[in-house]
């Protein structure tokens, strides 16, 4: 996309941020967050277009893109980690659960 | 700002001048390829469904397939029927002629079987396309364009670029007084307060909020978590964790503007403005309900890169992955590249002026290489 920043924030209330470009462990990364600077060092590769979180994410607890919520976090999760199916799951469509819904 | 369509009665507008020829039954899809083999101009409508199904998919089935004759790119329709069918033959013919366009049918096992029914039908279909031939492109407001938007094999460059500047298009369309379809109701889950909160009327939030629900008690029922169904494999590999995810990226493509209706799969909308149609998200069922639903043209927004077109509906492919752009020149039309100095806004822009471009006549790589021929109908209950 010709980006010269590396990660999209795409709301203020939002714990992740989408990578723009691939992203290696250890790459540090300043960005402004709702409108305090911020220093993330990646804990983990993170491929063009997945997430990487911008704060502590308990487990149980929403994890905010979008200003919306997206899932919810299935294990701690610390900023500069990758973010994905092995750390969020989805509340919706869950047949697989009680009441169809976790 | 116009575009150069064929004048169809009922005071309809066409972007294309195909004759359609349309199966009302799996068992008449070959006949019905055959007979589009044979002259050129025609275009082909094959599906899956039309019979041993309960009355509820049925009427739906005739429904759609009367839908998909008024589509006003189509200047006239041939039906091709085996004749032991459940759906009715006469029944859809009777439907598709209140367009007051001209409506012709073959029966498989009336004809004397295959080839008899392919020469019989190649016979009308010719004398149609004739006629068809002259009708000549005329100028109209662009206020009788009628876009439908869908994302398909989407990454997360779909919810941050592409989904975003069909979105663009789509409002100018509704601000220069046009129609854009919407549907995808399983990419609502987990969005719908946001579509909710856009509806005209509190009915029409309701509506909303009732097909969403519907749509996931149905993915309940099986009993299993829906990932990997949804979001696909490949949405996943691109990034995409959740359908809540997926969703909220998803209906960017439909701008920002009021909702005005919530139409049934297969029903043919009336009025101008913007408009859901309840359909699943996968593409040939999807396709369908909004050729059905009347749209000229259709801005498919992807990531990953979707081949398919629609037999009689122009499909404008666009990405904002440049890797998916560069590397599948057979299906892609436009690249969006956002930096640069382009705004959303700016994006948004250009592809209206293509939609308006491809409703004139210019054609898609879909069209061109013929990508397309098998879409289908969503139907709900078992075959039986």
């Amino acid at each position: 996309m010709n980006l010269k920043q590396k990660v999209i924030i795409l709301s203020p209330k939002d714990n992740v941020a989408t990578a723009l470009a691939d992203l290696k462990t250890g790459d540090t990364l300043e960005l402004e967050v709702d409108g305090h600077k911020k220093v993330i060092k990646l804990g983990a590769d993170v491929p063009f277009g997945h997430k990487l979180s911008l704060s502590r994410i308990e487990p149980d607890l929403p994890v905010i893109k979008y200003g919306e919520i997206i899932g919810i976090s299935t294990a701690p999760i610390e900023p500069g980690d990758y973010v994905h199916i092995h750390n969020i799951a989805s509340a919706r469509g869950r047949g697989d659960l009680e009441g169809g819904a976790k | 700002m116009s575009f150069l369509g064929y004048p169809r009665p009922k005071g309809l507008v066409g972007a294309r001048n195909h004759i359609g020829v349309i199966s009302t039954v799996a068992c008449a899809n070959d006949v019905t390829l055959w007979i589009t083999q044979q002259v050129k101009g025609c275009a082909p409508f094959l599906h899956g469904q039309g019979c041993t199904q309960t009355q509820p998919d049925l009427d739906q089935v005739t429904r759609t397939l009367i839908s998909l004759g008024w589509n006003p790119n189509l200047a006239g329709v041939l039906l091709v029927s085996l004749g032991c069918e459940s759906v009715l033959v006469d029944k859809i013919a009777e439907g598709i002629a209140a367009s007051g366009k001209p409506v012709d049918k073959v029966v498989i096992q009336r004809a004397g079987g295959a080839t008899s029914a392919l020469n019989q039908g190649t016979q009308i279909v010719k004398t149609m396309m004739i006629e068809a031939s002259r009708i000549k492109r005329e100028e109209f407001p662009d206020s009788e364009l009628v876009l439908g938007v869908k994302c398909g094999a989407s990454d997360a460059t779909s919810g941050l670029v592409s989904n975003p500047a069909t979105g663009a298009a789509c409002d100018l369309l509704i601000d220069n007084g046009g129609t854009c379809i919407f549907g995808e109701t399983t990419e609502f889950i987990g969005a719908e307060h946001v579509l909710a909160s856009r509806a005209a009327t509190p009915e029409v939030a309701r509506r909303i909020m009732e097909i969403v629900s519907r749509m996931e008690q149905r993915v309940n029922a099986m009993g299993a978590d829906m990932r990997g169904g949804q979001p696909t494999t490949g949405n996943i590999a691109g990034g995409l964790s959740t359908i809540e995810e997926k969703s909220l990226g998803a209906i960017a493509k439909a701008g920002t503007k009021p909702i005005k209706a919530v139409y049934e799969y297969g029903e043919r909308l009336q009025g101008k403005g913007l408009f859901i149609v309840d359909t699943p998200g996968r593409e040939p069922e999807f396709l369908t309900a909004v050729a059905a639903a009347g749209a000229q043209v259709i801005i498919f927004s992807t990531g990953l890169g979707a081949p398919q077109g629609f037999p009689f509906v122009p499909v404008i492919k666009v990405t904002g992955n440049p890797n998916t752009y560069n590397r599948l020149p057979d299906h892609l039309d436009i690249f969006v590249e956002l930096g640069n100095g382009n705004s959303i806004a700016e994006i948004g822009q250009a592809l209206y002026q293509e939609a308006l471009a491809v409703a004139s006549g210019k054609q898609t790589k879909a069209e061109i290489i013929g990508y397309g021929n098998f879409p289908n109908i969503f139907t709900i209950g078992p075959v039986i």
